[in-house]
Formats: structure tokens, C-alpha cells, sequence
């Protein structure tokens, strides 16, 4: 059926291999003078997982989107099976078997699991049919999920589920995954792993994008990799180290974390005294008797799967919710367990909470309002209650060029900057100020590699400044990467720190999952993983 | 004799919550669809006054209702080429609609002040008709009143047992997510609007062609501001509504007899009671559900554009 191909296409078309089960040739699409693919080729075979990778803005999600039919290409062509197809809209693609599991969930809260899912399904299945089918595609891939309960009520891992779901019951020849692991545990991420495992073997074609390389290097055996909107280069990811996977994907060798040497600790800054508080809400967690101490100098990682307590004990750290003694709470000796989070940060505080858009940032508000609202305790930003709007700009600029935040426009609004740059904006906007003690949560949650080294090294950097940091992360390679000692937190207790040097991944995993008992596959985590491209730690 | 007075006070009732189910249920669905249209007032009093001013020239009825129907579509039309094609604020957009809506009502009904018609004719039925009791309240009521009936279990049955509902809520709930997934959100959310324009100019229609047969500027007096109150009050359930129109009528009935009887209190006080009354049941109503999740459609009133 090549004849149906244009010639620029064909020309294209790889001369080896059978017939790709999709193709994508020539593929431009510009957004007015931007140009987000720029003649990108793409081919993706039955039984295989290709990866796909690329910075922030390396034009991924684009391309993606032009797959899935929610975007039409300027220029260029997919086809199936060798013949080229239209995809006017996401139904065309899910017709041609393509299925798409979002980063960001494209879930409806409100809505319950069986209702999100029949959103895509044909119209006469409904009710206990699409219940039932749901309940056998749970046991044939451990994938389990009660079709009644609100979405609102689900761990992201439970949602990444739905989205798996959904996809399969359209029986999909491809499926698309954008970066699925960014919010899972390690243990979730291996029940995905194996399942993923199981719809290659089944011949299904997966197009995995992702920029955590070392996944990449033990799913797939082709990638293709985008840089500003063009194919850099198509290798085996298993041939290549994980440091030359991301040379290739920023384009020059990516900044290495350099470790603090050794590094005298100062004395106590924060500390937490056997500190317990109930849940706020149903959904949350209670902390019981959680004690910690953090010196100047010292970086403590708190690891944990995501639901353990982690914002409950962030929320205590900063002042969002008070304690109920307040000397459970030291800030350099002080007691601040009454206090709030703006008379904390007066005392020398920082605080980076886990959720960029929301929570860190109003995604509406312009940077310099931005770092107004969390800093005009601590720089000289306002004048008897006034704003002084020059002085709040500078120090956004002061920010933007010392964490090197790329964006467009001199103040746009948080919410138009990529994840990565907003991330370094906000946890820049917290080291600016030199805090004596700085806590984040989540601190490179779905932030690319460059963007993640830089941050890192700030972090780092700040430490041995003499800042006492206390770092909340489900990504264990980090915590090994930066952090001087590691606890625990599970189901909202809090395991006594650890050396990192003295503990291990699978030490760590245990605990996360709960010590010994029931314990995850997390066994299975350790051994293929090398450390991301910065090889900074003892292993 | 006590049954029929009974009987009596409950189709007065019925009648008094009508325009308000008419108008409530066709707002519910737009704000389902995540729509929030503040134009009901106007969308309302410009299809009392159409209405009256068609059924005068073809002496028709059931044509006036449908010109009362149309009117209000036409300008749900205008507000969702503003709101959901062009993006515009929908709650500048909806007031500036019950301006336009109250001024056009004017231009329309002005050689019509003062002229009565036959209301329209209800249900006649010879032996169900006449049982004594129910016969009047369940089988001689006209058309509108069947039609709220009809358009309660109807949107109910649509919005949680059908595909499209479940679609239409959706896209309420999210339509970042929605759209991700190829659902088509400015159509669904444009024809909610048209839908809710439809149902508020028939309930102004029911008010000059049934309730008080005659045109007066200005006669809704507020009955589709209520109609929005009780939508959410009503925590956006179609049962909800009518329940609370139900009140919204009951309280009014009341509050005429009680000034009849003088009780000694101010009348104006006793106008107001229909209004708090409804206000403080369905509070109270709303209450009940507590814990995560939202009660509101998530997306309602945020202006949808899509992704480039």
C-alpha cells in the first residue's frame, strides 16, 4: 500500500524492518511563529517499547497530541499499517487502536471510577456489563479497582489505574504513556513495569515517554529523542549509559550534582518532638509521635509512598496546621508549634510545598506577585501595608536569572511556565532569602533533568551555606543523591534517620512498604537501576 | 368539603412553583454543563412578553408558549456565542443579559399592557376530573404544569441514566480533562445554554399565558433569581428543585392567606417568608452532605478555551 504514500513520506520511511504498525513522517506543527515539531519521523512497531524522549518542551506532548488526535499537524502524515490516516479526534485514533494514558489525569473528580471509564466506551456498554469487565481486567492484570468509589478519594497511583483501565478495555494496538512513573512509588511503578511487561508480549505496541533514563534503559530497546522540536537522534537505550541518553536529550553533557564533602554539621535547627496530630479530614493521615532533628549543614530526606502523611507533616513543618503543644515544634531552640507560617518564616524559615500550581504558586498571579506572597514576610517588599511593586519585581528577577527560570514575557503569570521552571522559580524564590532552616516537599516532582540536577544542587549548595534542610520524597534516587540521612514515614510514623551511607534501597523500600509482613515487590527495585545521570553517591 | 379545600391551597401551590421548576431545571442542566447563566430573570420576563404578544396575534395558546420558548432560546443563544464560543465572563455576560432580556420585554409588550386573554385550559377529563380530592390536582392542570412534571423525571433520567448526561456532567466536573479526552465541550456546554434559555422563556410564558393571563412590565418580579438560588441550594439535583419550588409556592400561599386573616404583622414581612423560607430549607438541605468531593459542578462559571 505504499503507493497511497507521498513521495516525501516514502522517502522517509525506513528501508529495514517490517512494515511499522504507525508511522509518523514529516511532522510539523507551529503555533503561530512557534514551531513545536519541526519535521519529526517517528515509526513504532507491534510488540515493542519505544521510548520517547526529550526535555521540557522538546515538543513530546505535541507530538503525542498529533497522535492521539487532539492536534492536527501543520505538515506531515501518520499512518497505520502503511496506509495513511486522518485523526480528526481522539475517537478516530481510540477506532484505530490507539489508547493514551495522560500525565495529568484527564479524570473527572466528581465522578466515580466506572463513570470516568464509561466516558470513552461505546454507548450500549454501560451499568453492570462495564462494572464486570472492569472487575476481570483487574484480576488478569492486578489491577484492582472498585467501579463505585468517587475519583476524588484515590491515591494518583489508584487514578494512573483507571487510566490503564480505560485504555485496555478499548483492546488498543498502541498505547501511549506520558511519563507514568512521575507519581508513582517504586512498588506501584513495578506492578506498572510488569504490566507493561505483559501488553508488549501480547504485541501491543507502547510509546513510553518518560525522562526517567534508567527506566527507559531496562523497558525499551528503541528510542527516538527530541530536542526544540526535532528528532536528535534514534538509539537502543540499553547501548548507551544513562549520562549519554541525556547529553543527547539537553544537547551537551548535563551538570553533575556535586556532593558536599563530608562537611562540618553546625548545631540543632529544627526539631520535632514526639509530635502527633489527628487527620484533618477523612481522607488524611494522622501523625503519631513523630520525632526528628536537623542540624545546620545537614540534609535529612524523608522517604515514604505518597499517602503516608507526607502533606500532614509538611503542613505541620510550615505553620499550616498548629500543633497542639507548642514545643513539639523547635525552630533554633524556639518553640513555633503556635505559631504560623508567616511568624515561622520570620524566624528563618522556608518552606516549598509540594504542589507547584496551587499551593506554591497562584498560577494566575504574575511572578513578582508570587514571590510577594510567601517573601514579604522576610525581604522588605511592602511599606507602611503598601505594596512597593519595584521591589517585588527585582527580587523576582533576582530569582529568575540566579535559577536561570526561562519564560516568556518580563512577568507572566506562574501558571504559563513549563513544570520545570516554575518548580526552579519556586523553590529559588525560598533560597533567596538564605533561610536558616528550609523544608520541601516533593522538591522535583515531574521536572526534567536538567531542571532536577539544578535544583538539587541548589539544595546542596544551600546546606553548605549551613542551612538546616529537610527534604520530603517519593524518589528514592534523589534522597540517595542529596540527603545526608534518611527516615521513613509510613501510615504517619516516622522511622528513626538513618546514615544514607549505611542503608539501603531495599532497606528503605521495606520500610516504606510497611516493614516486614506485606511488603511490595520492592526487592526487585534495586538491581537494575543506576543513578540518574549524576553517579554522585556510594552505592 | 375539608378535602377540597385542601385540594384547593395544593394546585395553587403547584401553579406558584411551576415557573420556578421551568426555569430552575433549565439553569440546573446549564450549570451541570459548568455553564453559569445569571440571565434567568431576563431569559424569563422576554418570553412572558413574547409569548403574550404571539398568542395575541395567532390567538393561539400553545404558539404563544412555544414563542415564549423561542424567545428565551434566542437569547441563551446570544449569551452562549459570548460566553462559551467567545470565551467572555459568564457572570458580566449573564447580567447584562437580564438587562437586555428586561428591556426587550418592554419594547415587545408595549402595545399589550393591560389586555387580558383566557388562561390557558386545563385538563378535562370527565370522571377523573371530578373525583373528589385529587381529581383537580392530578387531572385538571394545564399543560405547563404537566410539562415541569414531565421535564423534572426527564432531566433527572437523562442526567444519571444516559450516556450524553453522564457526558454533559462531565464536562461540568472538568473540562480540561473532558476535552483531553475528545469529548466536545463548547457543543455540549452551548446546547445546555440553549436548553436552560428554552425552559426560562417557557416559564415566563406560563406566567402571562396561565398564571395571570396578561402582559405587565416587570410581572416575574424576581422569580428567576429564585429559580437560580433554588438551583443551588438545591445542591444542582433535579428533585431538589421541585421540591424547593414546591416550598417556594407552599410559603407564598401561606403567607396570602395569613395577610388575609391579619395576623397583625407587616405585610412586607410576610412577602418576604416564601423567599427565606426557601432560602433556609434547602440551606439546611444542603448541609447533609459533608466530606471530600465537590457539591458544585467543579468547572461551573470558568470559561473554557481550549488547549492550542
Amino acid at each position: 500500500m505504499d503507493a497511497t504514500l507521498p513521495a516525501s513520506a516514502l522517502a522517509r520511511r525506513s528501508k529495514e524492518g517490517p512494515t511499522p504498525l504507525f508511522g509518523a513522517y514529516g511532522i510539523v506543527k507551529r503555533f503561530g511563529s512557534f514551531t513545536a515539531n519541526d519535521g519529526v519521523d517517528l515509526e513504532i512497531r507491534a510488540g515493542e517499547i519505544h521510548a520517547l524522549l526529550g526535555e521540557n518542551g522538546a515538543g513530546k506532548s505535541t507530538l503525542m497530541k498529533i497522535l492521539y488526535g487532539l492536534l492536527e499537524p501543520t505538515e506531515g502524515v501518520v499512518t497505520h499499517k502503511g496506509d495513511i490516516v486522518q485523526l480528526p479526534n481522539p475517537e478516530a485514533a481510540r477506532r484505530l487502536g490507539i489508547g493514551m494514558v495522560f500525565q495529568h489525569f484527564s479524570l473527572c473528580e466528581n465522578l466515580t471510577v466506572a463513570e470516568n471509564i464509561a466516558l470513552v466506551m461505546p454507548k450500549d456498554l454501560s451499568g453492570r456489563a462495564l462494572a464486570d469487565r472492569i472487575a476481570r481486567l483487574g484480576i488478569d492484570y492486578g489491577l484492582h479497582l472498585d467501579p463505585d468509589r468517587p475519583v476524588w478519594s484515590l491515591s494518583a497511583g489508584e487514578r494512573q489505574r483507571i487510566e490503564i483501565v480505560r485504555c485496555l478495555l478499548q483492546d488498543p494496538s498502541l498505547v501511549i504513556l506520558d511519563e507514568p512513573t512521575s507519581v508513582l512509588t517504586p512498588g506501584e511503578a513495578e506492578v506498572l513495569f510488569t504490566v507493561l511487561e505483559r501488553l508488549r508480549e501480547e504485541g501491543r505496541a507502547l510509546l513510553y515517554i518518560s525522562h526517567r533514563l534508567d527506566e527507559v534503559r531496562r523497558l525499551c530497546v528503541r528510542a527516538t529523542i527530541l530536542r526544540g522540536g526535532k528528532v536528535v537522534g534514534a538509539c537502543n537505550p540499553r547501548e548507551e549509559t544513562a549520562r549519554s541518553l541525556a547529553a543527547m536529550m539537553v544537547g551537551s553533557a548535563v551538570r553533575e550534582v556535586t556532593p558536599r564533602e563530608g562537611g562540618a554539621v553546625g548545631r540543632e535547627r529544627l526539631r520535632l518532638d514526639r509530635l502527633s496530630l489527628p487527620a484533618p479530614d477523612l481522607h488524611a493521615t494522622a501523625l503519631h509521635d513523630v520525632s526528628l532533628s536537623v542540624a545546620g549543614g545537614e540534609i535529612l530526606g524523608i522517604a515514604g509512598i505518597a499517602g503516608n502523611g507526607q502533606a500532614e507533616l509538611f503542613a505541620a513543618l510550615s505553620g499550616e496546621s498548629r500543633a497542639p503543644e507548642p514545643d513539639s515544634v523547635r525552630l533554633d531552640g524556639k518553640p513555633v508549634g503556635a505559631l504560623g507560617i508567616n511568624a515561622r518564616r520570620r524566624l528563618g524559615a522556608g518552606f516549598v510545598p509540594e504542589e507547584r500550581n496551587g499551593h506554591a504558586a497562584a498560577p494566575l498571579m504574575s511572578l513578582s506577585e508570587n514571590a510577594l506572597l510567601s517573601r514579604y514576610p522576610t525581604a522588605s517588599l511592602t511599606r507602611f501595608g503598601l505594596i512597593r511593586l519595584g521591589a517585588a519585581r527585582d527580587l523576582a528577577k533576582r530569582v529568575i536569572e540566579a535559577f536561570d527560570v526561562r519564560k516568556a514575557g518580563p512577568d507572566p503569570a506562574a501558571g504559563t511556565l513549563s513544570g520545570g521552571n516554575l518548580q526552579k522559580f519556586v523553590v529559588g524564590r525560598e533560597i533567596q532569602a538564605e533561610p536558616g532552616v528550609l523544608v520541601i516537599n516533593q522538591p522535583t516532582w515531574g521536572v526534567d533533568a536538567a531542571a532536577a540536577a539544578h535544583i538539587r544542587q541548589a539544595v546542596i549548595d544551600l546546606a553548605a551555606r549551613g542551612t538546616a534542610i529537610l527534604v520530603i520524597s517519593q524518589d528514592l534516587d534523589e534522597l540517595f543523591e542529596i540527603a545526608g540521612s534518611i527516615a521513613v514515614l509510613h501510615d504517619g510514623t516516622l522511622s528513626p534517620a538513618v546514615p544514607a551511607g549505611e542503608t539501603s534501597r531495599e532497606a528503605i523500600g521495606l520500610l516504606m512498604g510497611g516493614s516486614s509482613d506485606h511488603a511490595p515487590p520492592v526487592a526487585d527495585v534495586a538491581h537494575p537501576r543506576e543513578p540518574m545521570p549524576s553517579p554522585a553517591h556510594a552505592h | 368539603m375539608t378535602l377540597d379545600i385542601v385540594q384547593m391551597v395544593l394546585v395553587t401551590v403547584l401553579a406558584a412553583a411551576t415557573p420556578l421548576i421551568l426555569a430552575g431545571i433549565g439553569e440546573l442542566v446549564a450549570e451541570r454543563a459548568g455553564v453559569l447563566n445569571l440571565g434567568v430573570e431576563g431569559m424569563m420576563i422576554f418570553g412572558a412578553a413574547a409569548s403574550f404578544a404571539v398568542a395575541m396575534q395567532t390567538d393561539s395558546t400553545f404558539l404563544g408558549a412555544v414563542g415564549g420558548a423561542v424567545a428565551g432560546l434566542l437569547l441563551a443563544a446570544l449569551f452562549g456565542i459570548l460566553t462559551v464560543g467567545l470565551a467572555a465572563n459568564q457572570v458580566a455576560s449573564g447580567l447584562s443579559l437580564t438587562i437586555l432580556g428586561l428591556g426587550l420585554s418592554g419594547l415587545v409588550g408595549a402595545g399589550y399592557v393591560g389586555i387580558k386573554r383566557d388562561p390557558a385550559p386545563h385538563l378535562a377529563i370527565p370522571g377523573l376530573s371530578d373525583l373528589p380530592g385529587i381529581g383537580q390536582l392530578l387531572f385538571g392542570q394545564d399543560a405547563f404544569v404537566y410539562t415541569a412534571v414531565a421535564l423534572v423525571a426527564a432531566v433527572s433520567w437523562f442526567l444519571w441514566r444516559t450516556r450524553s448526561g453522564l457526558t454533559l456532567r462531565a464536562i461540568g466536573d472538568d473540562h480540561v480533562a473532558t476535552h483531553a479526552l475528545g469529548l466536545k465541550v463548547r457543543k455540549v456546554r452551548f446546547l445546555s445554554v440553549l436548553f436552560g434559555g428554552a425552559c426560562a422563556g417557557l416559564g415566563g410564558a406560563y406566567l402571562s399565558l396561565a398564571y395571570t393571563p396578561f402582559w405587565s412590565p416587570g410581572m416575574t418580579a424576581g422569580r428567576g433569581w429564585i429559580a437560580l438560588a433554588l438551583v443551588v441550594f438545591a445542591s444542582w439535583r433535579p428533585l431538589r428543585v421541585a421540591a424547593g419550588a414546591l416550598l417556594f409556592g407552599g410559603a407564598t400561599v401561606l403567607q396570602l392567606h395569613a395577610q388575609a386573616a391579619g395576623l397583625g404583622l407587616p405585610g412586607q414581612l410576610l412577602s418576604a417568608l416564601p423567599y427565606l423560607a426557601t432560602i433556609l430549607a434547602l440551606v439546611l438541605l444542603s448541609l447533609g452532605r459533608r466530606g471530600g468531593g465537590s457539591l458544585a459542578p467543579a468547572a461551573l462559571g470558568r470559561v473554557f478555551t481550549p488547549s492550542r
